[in-house]
């Protein structure tokens, strides 16, 4: 993967999450599309990294845990640039941005592996489980930050002190109905993407097994609890940040299991 | 050419006294024609609106235009004294462009002004009272006023109650459409505030007061319903605003008495505004989940914000308007116009 295309990518998103930041913190922030641009940037070279890696390597580019990374912060933006402008969640790429330099840099600074394995993922049903899985993930992560949104706009609005980033928060309503909608989305992807997965009859480790089983029921009981009133959209929206928390936690062992060796 | 200013304004004097001067809008053309008639007047403006009364003219004989102005003024208003100003330019090219932006309101800030002014300066032209350089004067004007309002903060925020009310609401649910009010108790600054959430959109109020008919006559004049004070709470699983302004001592909702009945609300949120004092609504209240409390205190605290920002914001401002006035003077002695 040319290191200059990713490094040219997450200088995109750091550039439109360090002029949100300016723009905020000199209290003359604007809805603009600064922003979006800087985004776009960063969404166009992710692509075109990748894709050289899909072509290198013959398969989908989600053969090691540097791939994976990479594939899951191109999902977080794609789904981003498809959720975030058109509903209006004005702010969310702010919130958007530092979580995919967060994982960029992980995957370009931590000292693991990039060598694509041995075993490549060339049988369609296994690249749409791997695929899937990881667009979820993506879902899953910008949930938790409209999550995270919605808990900063609950507690400005709970402080009752007004404030610039009351004002430029979209309405809690609605990050509480987008927060649940992107969970829908995950975890219908999952579930496509883990019956993708039983249907190729790969041999599946015991352990990655219940740890995706685990990640599946925990979302899939959030999803129930909120659909009968029994979460309120503060504790959905809080679950949704630390399940996502684990979620990247349990990443690099589902990754490492994946791997025959 | 020189662009005089000549008025009377809400810094200087009081209603009894502005409404002397102030021109309705159906003897305007009426007043821009007797206007016309002084001596050396090129081209003329009035600006008449609750807060200000102003006459802008273009002449390049100020001392007899102002004298003109003076004795019309004086025979119209049967001689009333008023502590009149008068600028010729730059001065009055400031003034016109701090006012269109603003600058001048009685609530720095206000768009309203702009729009006024823009009527103005159309019931002139369509009576033909304008010329090149009044005409150059307020296209530049309009111009300024849309670049001090997009490029500094100066209309940032809300001013009032109402207005806060109004944000606050649709920070919590978006769009108001279709949203449904209480008030409990009847007073003005509830009933102005539920008239401002009426205009965005909100569907149906429910008026409970201790006096029925006042409920009563309130709904009927706003398009709500009416309930006996008692029964409030009945109504209360609809409600997603509830706006308390009561004369009762204790609080009337309460965590025990309000607990229960959010039970039957899904989860949807509640955002009360207790303008009442001694507050009708208890504190805790605002620590149950779904629940937005505010107060009288932290609606004018937001309101003081705004205001604190768009003050802050007027040297911005002025430094903005003083390049424009620059170009305006140079624009105007590189096109000088004879008087004949």
């Amino acid at each position: 993967m040319d290191s200059n295309l990713l490094i040219g990518a997450t200088f995109c998103f750091l550039l439109g999450f360090g002029y949100t930041l300016l723009v905020l913190r000199s209290g003359r922030f604007r809805q603009g599309s600064a922003n979006l641009i800087a985004m776009i940037g960063g969404f166009l070279l992710l692509s075109i990294s990748l894709s050289q890696r899909g072509h290198l390597e013959g398969s989908c580019p989600i053969n090691s845990l540097f791939d994976v990374l990479v594939f899951m912060s191109w999902a977080i933006v794609l789904l981003y640039l498809l959720v975030g402008p058109p509903y209006h969640l004005s702010l969310m790429g702010a919130f958007t941005a530092p979580l995919v330099l967060l994982i960029l840099g992980v995957a370009q600074l931590a000292p693991i592996s990039r060598a694509a394995s041995a075993y490549r993922h060339r049988d369609p049903w296994i690249e749409a489980h791997a695929s899937l899985s990881l667009i979820a993930y993506g879902a899953f992560a910008l949930a938790g930050i409209a999550g995270l949104m919605y808990l900063v706009q609950n507690r400005q609005l709970k402080r009752r002190k007004g404030g610039l980033l009351l004002f430029n928060l979209p309405p809690i309503t609605e990050l509480g109905i987008a927060n649940a909608r992107l969970l829908w989305l995950g975890f219908g992807l999952l579930t496509i993407g883990f019956a993708a997965g039983f249907i190729s009859g790969m041999p599946v480790n015991t352990l990655k097994f219940w740890t995706s089983a685990a990640i599946w029921g925990i979302y899939g009981a959030i999803l129930v609890l909120r659909r009968i009133h029994s979460l309120s959209p503060r504790r959905t929206a809080a679950l949704s940040v630390v399940v996502f928390a684990l979620l990247l936690c349990t990443l690099p062992i589902i990754q490492s299991l994946s791997t025959p060796k | 050419m020189n662009i005089l200013c000549a008025g009377i304004n809400h810094h200087l004097a009081t209603v009894d006294v502005r409404e002397k001067f102030a021109v309705a809008t159906h003897e305007l053309a009426e007043v821009l024609a007797r206007i016309r008639e002084i001596d050396c007047l090129a081209g003329a403006v009035i600006v008449s609106t609750c807060n200000r009364v102003e006459f802008y003219a273009a002449s390049v004989c100020p001392i007899r235009v102002i004298d003109g102005l003076l004795a019309f003024l004086s025979e119209r208003t049967g001689g009333t004294e008023a502590p009149l100003y008068m600028h010729d330019s730059p001065r009055s090219v400031r003034h016109l462009f701090r006012v269109v932006s603003g600058l001048d309101s009685m609530v720095i800030g206000e768009t309203e002004i702009l729009g006024q002014i823009k009527q103005a300066y159309a019931a002139a032209t369509e009576c033909g009272a304008t010329n090149r350089h009044i005409n150059k004067l307020f296209q530049n004007a309009f111009h300024v006023a849309k670049q001090v309002r997009t490029e500094t903060q100066i209309t940032r925020g809300s001013t009032s109650v109402g207005s806060v009310a109004v944000d606050l609401a649709e920070k919590i649910f978006g769009g108001l459409a279709g949203r449904k009010v209480m008030l409990l108790g009847a007073g003005d600054t509830s009933e102005r505030t539920a008239r401002s959430l009426v205009s965005r959109g909100v569907r149906t109020v429910i008026v409970a007061n201790r006096t029925f008919d006042r409920a009563a006559r309130l709904a009927d004049e706003i398009g709500g319903m009416a309930v006996h004070f008692e029964h409030w709470h009945t109504a209360f699983e609809e409600v997603d605003i509830l706006i308390c302004s009561t004369a009762a001592t204790e609080p009337i909702v309460t965590v025990e008495k309000i607990e229960p009945l959010l039970r039957h609300r899904d989860g949807r949120p509640l955002f009360i505004i207790d303008l009442a004092v001694p507050r009708d609504v208890e504190a805790a209240v605002n620590d149950l989940e779904n629940v937005y409390l505010y107060d009288i205190d932290s609606i004018e605290q937001i309101v003081q914000q705004s205001l604190e920002v768009r003050k802050a914001e007027v040297v911005r401002c002025e430094q903005m308007i003083d390049r424009h006035v620059t170009s305006f003077v140079a624009w105007m002695q590189s096109h000088v116009e004879h008087f004949s």
